[in-house]
């Protein structure tokens, strides 16, 4: 893989991530157990989409074919996503939605205070406006684990399990294929060894805070990085993409 | 968006004693064009009517979320989904402005929350009717909102300041998302052939409701004539809605659909367009609770409220753990 395909495809998944995310995010609209959550929930994936959408054109950009934002988001097929399996997992209760969020979040605050240094100018630049959306998307989802894990016998339990089940899917942010090799060598990107360090303590500090515990160590799944995806994943394009491909050539 | 809130049914019982003299000081002030704040004297049955209408025109817009929540998953592009989901974080926020306007008069959000879930507080009849293509996305924004902000632009000038204000924010997003909807209609109408029976089919469907958002004709309204002399409502619900008509049947002339009225004609003495009856016994029966949607939309509140108790119970529990560590 050359150094420019590296870069495509690094960018690809962070743009898969941040669109499938808010995709499940968004879901959830109308749902919420309070309308300032309402809000929190609906300004957050837009940030998502916000994302996804700079870094498909910088994508479309560095391929220099002329594809569009649109046609990776609609026109791309399953195994062609690169997005993390945690992602796409159904929301579940609102406990399970904001412990993936949390997990999620945690480790992508110092991928991207990474990804500011790294030598894609363009990259660079998209990493630094999404810090400042994370940083905040972050105490949020923090706080309420803290409320939920410090709140009532109930809550405890419940968002326990929350973390216990969404666990099994963290190791695959941390396990890096050739092309994370690759974009750490070529473009100064990522250490993953050293924001797992970085993760695990933030994670265990307001895990702790909020009278949890941490899951033991375990069995982790993976594919997503790679384009194997769960079950789920199918029905999500299926719905997200359905009217670009009943009307391949129509324009929206 | 707008709640037909004036024109439904209140049971303005007056407590306490009001003379006279205060009733008429009020009048003055009003007259004058004072804006009533939420410390003045005011009359009971003004406090009830504003309460019944803010709120439910708050619960409009929450109510309101989900006929377009429905397509969020579904917008055939990126650009359009998050102008949509920036719209419904409008919404979002307009029934928290609302609420937070309702409560200056002394109700608890608790409450009107309550009367929404039990049935008991209505919100605008169009929202009960249901979303089933992109171009219904569309019609919205342009027929919906295109209501919503004849009906809202005279609010902004309410004899009652905390309403008038909101209303100020709230009619700045609404215009916006007006062109929003309008712009989506111009792309289905310039699109293909599908997309434009998309867009006419859509026109088909919310023309009749979005007359409907008027409220009664002026005849039947009940509420209409003490609301003008306090200045809460300043047209009537027929003046309103002919200008509606007037702007909107030119704006479908020029996306290239047709108004689903056969009795519509320009009548250039009046300058306005005759249009035909509207179907009021399909009004009376989507406000009494029988439209397409009305069990859909409140049984997903319902669900959203009820799946929600644990957690609002988590944060109030931890709250008052923070205090009793904070007095300890």
């Amino acid at each position: 893989m050359s150094a420019d395909q590296t870069l495509i495809a690094y960018t690809l998944r962070l743009a898969d991530n941040a669109l499938i995310l808010a995709q499940r995010m968004i879901e959830l609209v109308a749902a919420e157990p309070e309308l300032e959550e309402e809000l929190a929930n609906a300004n957050f994936a837009l940030d998502y989409i916000g994302q996804a959408r700079m870094l498909y054109s910088h994508a479309g950009e560095l391929e220099g074919n002329g594809r569009s934002e649109d046609e990776f988001a609609f026109m791309r097929d399953e195994h062609e996503f690169r997005n993390l399996l945690l992602l796409e997992q159904p929301n579940g209760h609102f406990g399970d939605a904001l412990v993936r969020q949390f997990l999620f979040e945690a480790f992508y605050l110092h991928l991207l205070e990474a990804l500011i240094a790294c030598s894609d100018q363009g990259l660079s630049e998209i990493a630094a406006r999404a810090i400042k959306e994370v940083k905040y998307h972050n105490r949020h989802s923090a706080q309420w684990l803290v409320r939920l894990g410090d709140g009532t016998e109930f809550s405890r339990e419940r968002v326990q399990a929350s973390l216990d089940n969404a666990w099994r899917y963290t190791g695959e942010m941390f396990t890096g294929d050739d092309i994370d090799v690759a974009f750490q060598r070529d473009f100064d990107g990522p250490n993953l060894n050293a924001i797992r360090d970085l993760w695990k303590r933030d994670v265990e500090r307001t895990v702790t805070e909020a009278t949890l515990r941490l899951p033991d160590e375990q069995w982790m799944v993976s594919g997503g990085k790679q384009g194997q995806h769960s079950e789920h994943f199918g029905f999500l394009l299926a719905e997200m993409q359905y009217l670009q491909r009943s009307f391949p050539s129509a324009t929206w | 968006m707008y709640t037909q809130g004036l024109d439904q049914a209140g049971n303005d019982k007056q407590s306490g004693v009001e003379t006279a003299e205060q009733l008429a000081a009020f009048q003055k002030r009003v007259d004058a064009e004072e804006k009533i704040e939420a410390k003045d004297w005011m009359p009971e049955a003004y406090r009830r009517t504003l309460i019944r209408q803010i709120s439910q025109h708050a619960h409009s817009e929450i109510i309101g979320m989900q006929p377009e929540g429905n397509w969020l998953t579904r917008a055939p592009s990126l650009k359009r989904k998050a102008i949509l989901l920036a719209k419904v974080q409008d919404e979002a926020g307009h029934g928290l402005y609302l609420y937070s306007a309702a409560e200056t008069l002394g109700v608890s959000r608790d409450q009107m929350v309550a009367d929404l879930l039990s049935g008991k507080a209505k919100y605008s009849s169009i929202f009960n009717y249901p979303t089933l293509t992109w171009a219904d996305i569309g019609a919205i924004g342009w027929l919906v909102d295109g209501a919503a902000i004849m009906n809202q632009i005279p609010l902004c000038r309410c004899s009652y300041g905390p309403y008038a204000r909101a209303m100020v924010r709230v009619c700045k997003e609404e215009s916006f998302h007006q062109r929003q909807g309008f712009d989506i209609m111009l792309t289905l109408c310039r699109g293909t052939a599908a997309q434009k029976a998309m867009a006419q089919d859509a026109l088909n469907r919310w023309w009749w409701p979005s007359l409907m958002m008027f409220g009664p004709n002026d005849t039947e309204s009940k509420h209409s004539a003490q609301s003008m002399a306090w200045k809460i409502k300043r047209f009537s619900n027929d003046e309103l809605r002919q200008k509606f008509v007037d702007v909107t049947v030119q704006q479908a002339e020029f996306l290239g659909i047709r108004v689903p009225d056969d009795e519509l004609s320009f009548d250039p003495e009046s300058g306005h367009y005759t249009f035909g009856e509207i179907d009021w016994q399909e009004f009376i029966d989507v406000v009494a609770g029988n439209g397409p949607c009305n069990k859909q939309r409140l049984e997903k509140r319902q669900y959203a409220h009820n799946e929600g108790e644990w957690v609002r119970a988590a944060a109030q529990a931890y709250a008052s753990k923070q205090a009793a560590r904070a007095a300890a």
